[in-house]
């Protein structure tokens, strides 16, 4: 049989071939249909081990810092910022800080800007949120020139405990 | 031969080269019976969002930036806050200024780039905030969509995207009746909160609950009738964003408005 079919068709069958050889190659053994079907259930199932596993911790929460810092928890936790977990103005304490020798330790970079603190204390008039019950002042007339800490001490923000 | 079979026998042999055993296996009815309604999971997280309690301060938006290593400066996130003024008059105003990163700091309201509605106290009816984050769908479109199968569900319905399949066309992106996906700025792949996947399955909470003052934020195993988050759902009136899509949202939220799209 001899026809210009044939040739340009004998290209596209090998193709096909090839492609299909190198799906059996590229494409992990995990990867299929899952429990719920093709519509929701298609992907790689070796990626939901990656994502447990290979994705680091850097949030640590209060009770990490407590471990070395237990003064400074004591001291705040008898004030309203105790809601507070140290991380949101220290930093996240990650394990890029935590793998150091305690003498070669980097240290977390403090928030003491302002707009730190105005994100609770700007006053807000917010009916129906808790914005409402949050001491606050006008950012624009309650001394606009200076970093709230350079009066308030943030582990304990009366003005007492300046004292 | 002629060739009108030869054309028959041709299309014939190409169409069944080309279709993978994988396809076969599929179409066993028997499989696909089975998989209906296996739903032997022991874990369905969800998540519950106190919009009364939410005060914008942002650190939720800080934690999961920082958590899980979206650029800092670029306007994309993970999570996000709004903030809704409706005025006596009837007036909705509504802004999220970098995501609620930097916390909302003034009363000026954001109305498109450095434009700012300021509103008078006295003209406030309501005023709110509503943090928004992936709502980790029952039924996700997004999923759905994936042509490459980058973005699934994980068994205890958590939507995860592998980054190392994801190809970056986007079809996740128009997808999502929430926008709450974006393509992650360094590895150019589709990225969306996955509940900090890492933390929930090591026993921790995720970065936005721990980093939340004021309790706003929860995350619980709706499958355990003793989880706390589980109580509330099943006995308070609790609402979901955009229910007419079908797409069963397993983020709760307590103090849902119909101005909050």
């Amino acid at each position: 049989m001899k026809s210009h079919v044939f040739r340009p068709l004998l290209v596209v069958i090998g193709l096909v071939v090839i492609v299909l050889i190198i799906r059996v190659f590229y494409v992990p053994k995990d990867f299929g249909i899952h429990e719920r079907g093709y519509m929701y259930g298609w992907y790689r199932e070796g990626n939901i081990e990656e994502w447990k596993t290979q994705v680091k911790v850097k949030y640590q929460g209060k009770e990490y810092c407590s471990g070395c810092h237990a003064d400074k928890v004591q001291t705040i936790d008898k004030t309203p910022h105790a809601v507070i977990q140290c991380e949101n103005c220290h930093g996240p304490a990650n394990d890029a800080i935590a793998d150091h020798p305690s003498e070669q330790r980097p240290k977390l970079t403090i928030d003491k800007t302002r707009g730190q603190c105005l994100r609770c204390h700007s006053k807000l008039h917010y009916p129906s949120s808790g914005r409402d019950k949050i001491r606050g002042i006008d950012p624009d007339k309650h001394n606009p020139d200076i970093e709230c800490v350079m009066c308030h001490n943030p582990h304990k923000p009366s003005l007492e405990g300046l004292k | 031969m002629n060739r009108r079979d030869f054309l028959k026998n041709t299309v014939k042999g190409v169409a069944g080269l080309g279709i993978s055993a994988a396809a076969i296996e599929f179409l066993n009815p028997k499989d696909i019976l089975a998989n209906i309604n296996k739903d032997t999971a022991k874990v369905r997280w969800a998540f519950l969002v106190n919009t009364y309690k939410c005060v914008g301060c942002g650190f939720c938006v800080k934690a999961c930036k920082q958590e899980n290593e979206i650029p800092y400066d670029a306007n994309v996130t993970r999570t996000w806050v709004e903030r809704y003024v409706i005025t006596k008059d009837g007036k909705r105003y509504a802004d999220t200024p970098k995501g609620a990163r930097d916390g909302f700091i003034t009363t000026k309201i954001e109305m498109g780039k450095d434009k700012f509605q300021e509103v008078k106290d006295e003209d406030i009816q309501k005023a709110f905030f509503v943090p928004k984050l992936c709502n980790q769908c029952e039924n996700p479109p997004c999923v759905q969509v994936c042509p490459v199968g980058a973005t699934y569900q994980a068994p205890d319905g958590v939507v995860l995207v592998d980054r190392t399949w994801c190809i970056g066309c986007g079809y996740c992106i128009m997808g999502c009746p929430y926008g709450v996906r974006f393509f992650h700025p360094k590895y150019h792949t589709a990225e969306k909160c996955n509940f900090c996947y890492h933390r929930i399955t090591k026993g921790l909470k995720t970065a936005c609950v721990q980093a939340c003052p004021f309790g706003a934020r929860q995350i619980g195993n709706i499958k355990d009738p003793n989880d706390p988050i589980t109580k509330i759902i099943l006995t308070e009136r609790v609402g979901i964003l955009k229910e007419e899509f079908g797409t069963k949202p397993q983020v709760f939220y307590i103090g849902l408005d119909r101005e909050v799209k």
